[in-house]
């Protein structure tokens, strides 16, 4: 593949506390704001509690989720003094660190969060091209032995990302697993301190401008959730997760095998056709919201070789619409050879877009 | 030892409860008890009424450990004597009421026994909660429930102490037990922690079908871990956190802890060690709810307690 060049990453933002008893990301980013930790070489990092209120309480929100708060409605929406606490914030934080989707947003938003599932570290997206996103993830899966780093893709409009994340010009949740609500374990913080780490080194390396080459990577985009049997009148649960799929996260689900023991002590089996990968199996936060597990297909990415622009330079980009304007209006600017070079690198990209889009 | 001229004798243990929810949280009690609501078989033993009970609906409800005050700290004399009213916290009204209906505590008319489910985010197991080390029916049930689960392990934590034993909700009746298991995050029901609960129980219930029915159970002894002392988390002097259970402590609940092992470590990984005199056994070790209490494990010292023989009279 054709190496790409991006805009350097210089303001990145990395935040805790989304969810108030997820405290992996409440004692990193605490820590963070008590050193003043900001400017650091080619980069400048602002760290953010995101909801204090909830941190406060130790509780997940206190009237409703942050951390689906932010679609482009949500964000829009009038605000009253009736409007819930977390909505109010989330339209803060997109002043702070946004506007989503405007040239002013922050290059990258990186959210910490904790899950009672047993999911190692994962990269959470929007988007599976996102060239960013993806290096960073494969240099964590690369600098980082201890643990299992996967990276899922929740496939969403930019408009309809509801997620924190989603505020930068690139961005992820860096979800770690099991960890209960509440608790912090010392080995899950130092993993998500290791994590945080590696990220920003990756981008102080990436904006001095070490290139980094492509290849292939691996992704679970998300297919559907799962409910838990429920009663007809009270919609109470009346199975638990199945002892064989408890805490097996990423291990392959294949039709028949089993997902739920009932109360009673039957097997219910999963029933769908086609094997697909589980994972936020038993999360706590999401009872509420009707999902027991949710399934996921696993593919290889290809990703592309990416520099950062050097000082005075234009990125390229790979979508071949905007390519050819650009072209367009290039071409009346360049000299002869420049434009020759411009054609080679639009044809190459042509044949390449089945591949990497 | 023969045991024909030491036997002490009890009433029939006539009326049992069983209590979930009373921390809102804990996913199993609140599981079982529901489910014993709606059909009660499983728990029945002749002779003998149980009663499975809700203690805190409100925070079954929103799913919290509670909704004003800790349920299972409210059975205080002061809390249960005070003139009731709709002013009072939620939990205390729940106390009296849950006084009127299993109590009075410390009458005869209080229940036989109450078992109280709980779950804890520490790596504790099952662990039993005895409150009374002269409780000669509990111990003898106790050590009829580790018979039965063996080789399985069932530590009994013995609350009996001047300062840290609280007044729990399964303080109303004659013979209260705590029933703790984890490590199960709040919020989330894990089917293997439910099978565990459900088994001791049934072995619990089984003890007073047999005790009901006339037979002796010869004197024996109990290993118990006795509550000693409660440790913080270090703090600053803003009252944060600055250090967390360290690796090496971490899930090592009933483990022993010697002086000199590490025990905290600082967010820059500085390692902080037990200073005490000598060995002990921590538990409740990272305990999610205990983070607002002050509380990030307690530590205890083994013990073996004596039961008489006991029959009902």
């Amino acid at each position: 593949m054709e190496e790409v060049v991006l805009p350097t990453v210089s303001r990145v933002a990395l935040c805790g506390g989304t969810h108030g008893n997820e405290l992996s990301g409440v004692y990193l980013v605490r820590e963070r704001l008590k050193r003043k930790v900001e400017e650091e070489e080619h980069i400048s990092v602002v760290t953010v509690m995101s909801n204090p209120r909830a941190v406060q309480q130790c509780r997940r929100y206190t009237e409703t989720d942050l951390n689906r708060c932010f679609t482009h409605a949500t964000l829009s929406g009038p605000v009253t003094d009736k409007t819930p606490y977390e909505i109010v914030r989330s339209q803060e934080l997109n002043t702070l660190l946004g506007p989503k989707g405007s040239p002013e947003a922050m290059d990258l938003v990186c959210d910490l969060h904790n899950t009672t599932a047993n999911m190692g570290l994962c990269l959470i997206a929007y988007s599976d091209c996102d060239w960013i996103s993806l290096h960073i993830y494969r240099y964590l899966q690369r600098q980082m032995s201890d643990i299992p780093v996967r990276f899922i893709h929740f496939d969403l409009p930019l408009n309809e990302a509801y997620s924190l994340d989603s505020v930068g010009k690139h961005g992820f949740a860096i979800e770690i697993g099991p960890q209960a609500h509440g608790v912090v374990r010392s080995n899950i913080l130092s993993t998500m301190q290791e994590g945080v780490q590696q990220m920003l080194e990756w981008v102080r390396l990436f904006n001095s401008g070490t290139p980094f080459e492509g290849g292939k990577v691996d992704v679970y985009t998300m297919v559907k959730n799962v409910d838990y049997p429920r009663d007809f009148e009270t919609r109470g649960i009346t199975a638990a997760i199945h002892p064989q799929l408890q805490d097996r996260d990423f291990c392959l689900l294949r039709p028949n095998d089993p997902v739920f023991q009932t109360f009673s002590g039957e097997t219910l089996k999963y029933t769908g056709t086609e094997p697909l990968y589980p994972f936020f199996i038993n999360e706590c936060a999401y009872y509420e919201k009707g999902i027991a597990l949710s399934l996921a297909r696993q593919r290889s990415v290809g990703i592309p070789s990416i520099r950062s622009e050097r000082e005075g330079e234009q990125g390229k980009r790979k979508s071949s619409a905007e390519e050819m304007e650009e072209e367009e209006e290039i071409k009346g600017e360049m000299e002869e050879e420049g434009y020759q070079k411009l054609m080679e690198y639009g044809e190459e990209s042509d044949s390449l877009n089945g591949q990497y889009k | 030892m023969t045991s024909s001229t030491n036997v002490s004798c009890f009433h029939g243990a006539r009326r049992v409860a069983i209590f979930g929810g009373t921390h809102g949280n804990e996913m199993s009690g609140v599981t079982l008890v529901n489910l014993w609501i709606q059909n009660g078989k499983e728990i029945q033993r002749k002779g003998v009424e149980t009663k499975p009970f809700i203690t805190n609906p409100r925070a079954v409800e929103k799913c919290t450990r509670y909704v004003d005050t800790d349920l299972n700290r409210a059975f205080t004399t002061e809390n249960l004597s005070a003139p009731s009213g709709d002013d009072l916290p939620y939990e205390v009204q729940r106390a009296q009421q849950i006084n009127e209906i299993f109590g009075p505590k410390g009458s005869p008319e209080a229940y036989d026994v109450i078992f109280d489910l709980h779950n804890t985010t520490s790596n504790m197991g099952c662990t039993l909660i005895l409150e009374s080390s002269k409780d000669h029916f509990n111990l003898q049930m106790m050590h009829y429930i580790k018979k039965a689960i063996a080789p399985d392990s069932c530590p009994v934590l013995l609350t009996e102490h001047p300062l840290l034993k609280y007044s729990t909700s399964r303080s109303v009746a004659k013979h209260p037990i705590g029933l703790e298991v984890g490590p199960q995050p709040q919020g989330v029901l894990r089917s293997n922690i439910f099978e565990s609960m459900r088994v001791v129980l049934k072995h619990a219930l089984d003890f007073i079908e047999l005790f009901n029915e006339g037979l002796e159970f010869p004197p024996c002894t109990v290993d118990v871990f006795r509550v000693s002392e409660k440790m913080d988390y270090p703090r600053d002097t803003n009252g944060n956190i600055i250090a967390m259970v360290h690796p090496n402590l971490q899930d090592c609940d009933w483990e022993p802890l010697n002086p000199g092992d590490p025990m905290f470590q600082t967010f820059d990984g500085t390692t902080i060690r037990y200073e005490g005199a000598g060995t002990v056994y921590p538990t409740f070790i990272n305990e999610a709810a205990y983070y607002e209490k002050q509380q990030a494990f307690v530590t205890t010292r083994r013990e073996t307690l004596a039961a008489g023989a006991i029959k009902k009279a």
